[in-house]
């Protein structure tokens, strides 16, 4: 294994050890995400029918909010006993770090999703298993886009007093391209007759913002950790 | 990439309008402890912080050997072990689990051999496989100076390393730190405890205000001088 990707594993492997030993990000993002479904469910769906879109629109509001809370926590962790600047100390590319870190939130959102999307679909009648493939798709790709861009912030932000405060602030206005075409792609999916043509169309743009937004971290990492 | 000697040069660090730091020089030759020692605020842990690379002087440089931390990076930090006051622990893994983890992260050979020595220096193979949550400030101080000292760093860089510790964990503390002087490594700490350091440095290094104070050379205790200095600042 390269030294890139052994560091970034090491990274991944021990942040996963650290949660399922303490289940503190996974317990409270999981409760947090479900209860924005369920509230949201009980207020917007009529005779068991939804408004238009909105469990698209609800389904990507409960990945930003309860993603958000992971991103924050993870970094709190980091934190505590000043381990982020051991990690920043080690001779190992500081961008695998990111890597790394990115990697375990990515599995812990991914988690979370597990349950929301069919939770979605049960609650708001979405065709979430009729549409499986491209609506993974989405969520991976959406999700990815947001924790890329999320994970530099929340590490940048760790020694900021205000971070919590911060963290949205930055976080949200960055990714909401992300947002929209999430959003979009699974409306598209979620129509009585479903469009897979502007699925497609919003997924290459989540393709696109990921692109992006992986390689502007990657460069970013190492002088914004620094100072 | 190993390196010889370190070499502060006017090196300067200054948050907004506030400086923490201004024009410290001073040199560690293998085989040196150097002591940083002031009072709260004074700057030892933003000078260790530099040194250690994880921030970046406003004026002036760090040379390690030849190279500075900014242009040799990733080699100069394999050669830097670091001690924070906050010990840079994970408290919801074993010390076993820390120091390989660690291990890992350093590329080191033969981790398993390395983590074992490792927890045998610290004295504590019978406590390997428990949470360091559970250890007490000593416990966790010898496993993390032990992490810290993993991968055979040529400088070390201690921050208020004393802090906390009975009389027992001091003098092996103390031991641990001649064992890696005479192994010629160049050792700097930051501390507020005289009386322990007194006769383990090989040189003390006044900060006052984030400035450097002529230490008065005239004999007497450490904390004599420290005193002196202070009042001359």
């Amino acid at each position: 294994m390269s030294g890139f990707l052994r560091v970034a594993w090491v990274v991944m492997k021990k942040d996963l050890t650290v949660e399922v030993r303490s289940l503190e990000i996974l317990s409270t993002t999981m409760f947090f995400a479900v209860t924005v479904v369920l509230m949201f469910s009980f207020g917007l769906v009529v005779d068991g029918r939804p408004l238009n879109d909105v469990a698209a629109a609800i389904l990507w509001v409960s990945i930003a909010f309860s993603g958000t809370l992971a991103l924050g926590r993870t970094f709190e962790r980091e934190r505590h006993n000043d381990t982020l600047r051991a990690l920043l100390l080690a001779p190992a590319d500081r961008p695998a770090l990111y890597v790394g870190k990115l990697a375990g939130i990515l599995l812990l959102m991914g988690l979370v999703e597990l349950v929301l999307v069919p939770l979605i679909g049960l609650l708001f009648n979405a065709p979430v298993i009729a549409q499986a493939v491209p609506l993974a798709l989405l969520v991976i790709l959406g999700t990815l886009g947001f924790a890329a861009v999320g994970t530099l912030f929340a590490a940048m932000l760790v020694r900021a007093r205000s971070r919590d405060v911060l963290l949205p602030i930055m976080l949200y206005p960055m990714t909401v391209p992300v947002m929209i075409a999430g959003v979009r792609g699974t409306a598209a999916l979620f129509q009585p007759i479903p469009e897979p043509a502007v699925a497609q169309f919003w997924l290459s743009l989540l393709a696109a913002f990921d692109v992006v937004f992986v390689i502007m971290a990657l460069w970013t990492f190492e002088p914004v950790m620094t100072d | 990439m190993s390196f010889e000697r370190l070499r502060v040069i006017d090196v300067a660090r200054h948050y907004g309008r506030r400086k923490a730091l201004s024009q410290i020089s001073f040199t560690c030759e293998p085989g040196e402890i150097v002591g940083l020692l002031g009072p709260n605020g004074a700057g030892k842990s933003t000078l260790l912080n530099i040194l250690a690379t994880v921030l970046s002087p406003s004026v002036g440089r760090v040379q390690y050997g030849d190279h500075t931390g900014t242009d040799a990076g990733a080699s100069v930090r394999a050669q830097i072990g670091m001690l924070g006051h906050d010990l840079f622990l994970y408290p919801e893994l074993t010390a076993r689990e820390n120091l390989t983890f660690f291990a890992h992260l350093y590329g080191l050979k033969e981790v398993a051999e390395t983590v074992n020595a490792a927890l045998d220096s610290a004295n504590l193979i019978a406590r390997a496989d428990d949470y360091v949550s559970g250890f007490s400030r000593g416990m966790r101080q010898r496993v993390a100076l032990e992490r810290a000292l993993l991968h055979g760093p040529r400088l070390i860089l201690l921050d208020e390393p004393f802090t906390g510790l009975d009389q027992a964990s001091t003098a092996a503390l103390v031991a641990r730190l001649r064992e890696r002087q005479r192994a010629g490594c160049m050792i700097v700490l930051a501390t507020h405890d005289l009386d322990v350091v007194d006769g383990v440095l090989t040189r003390a290094l006044f900060l006052i205000n984030g400035k450097q104070s002529a230490d008065s050379g005239s004999g007497g205790s450490l904390r004599d001088r420290y005193q002196a200095a202070v009042a001359g600042a």
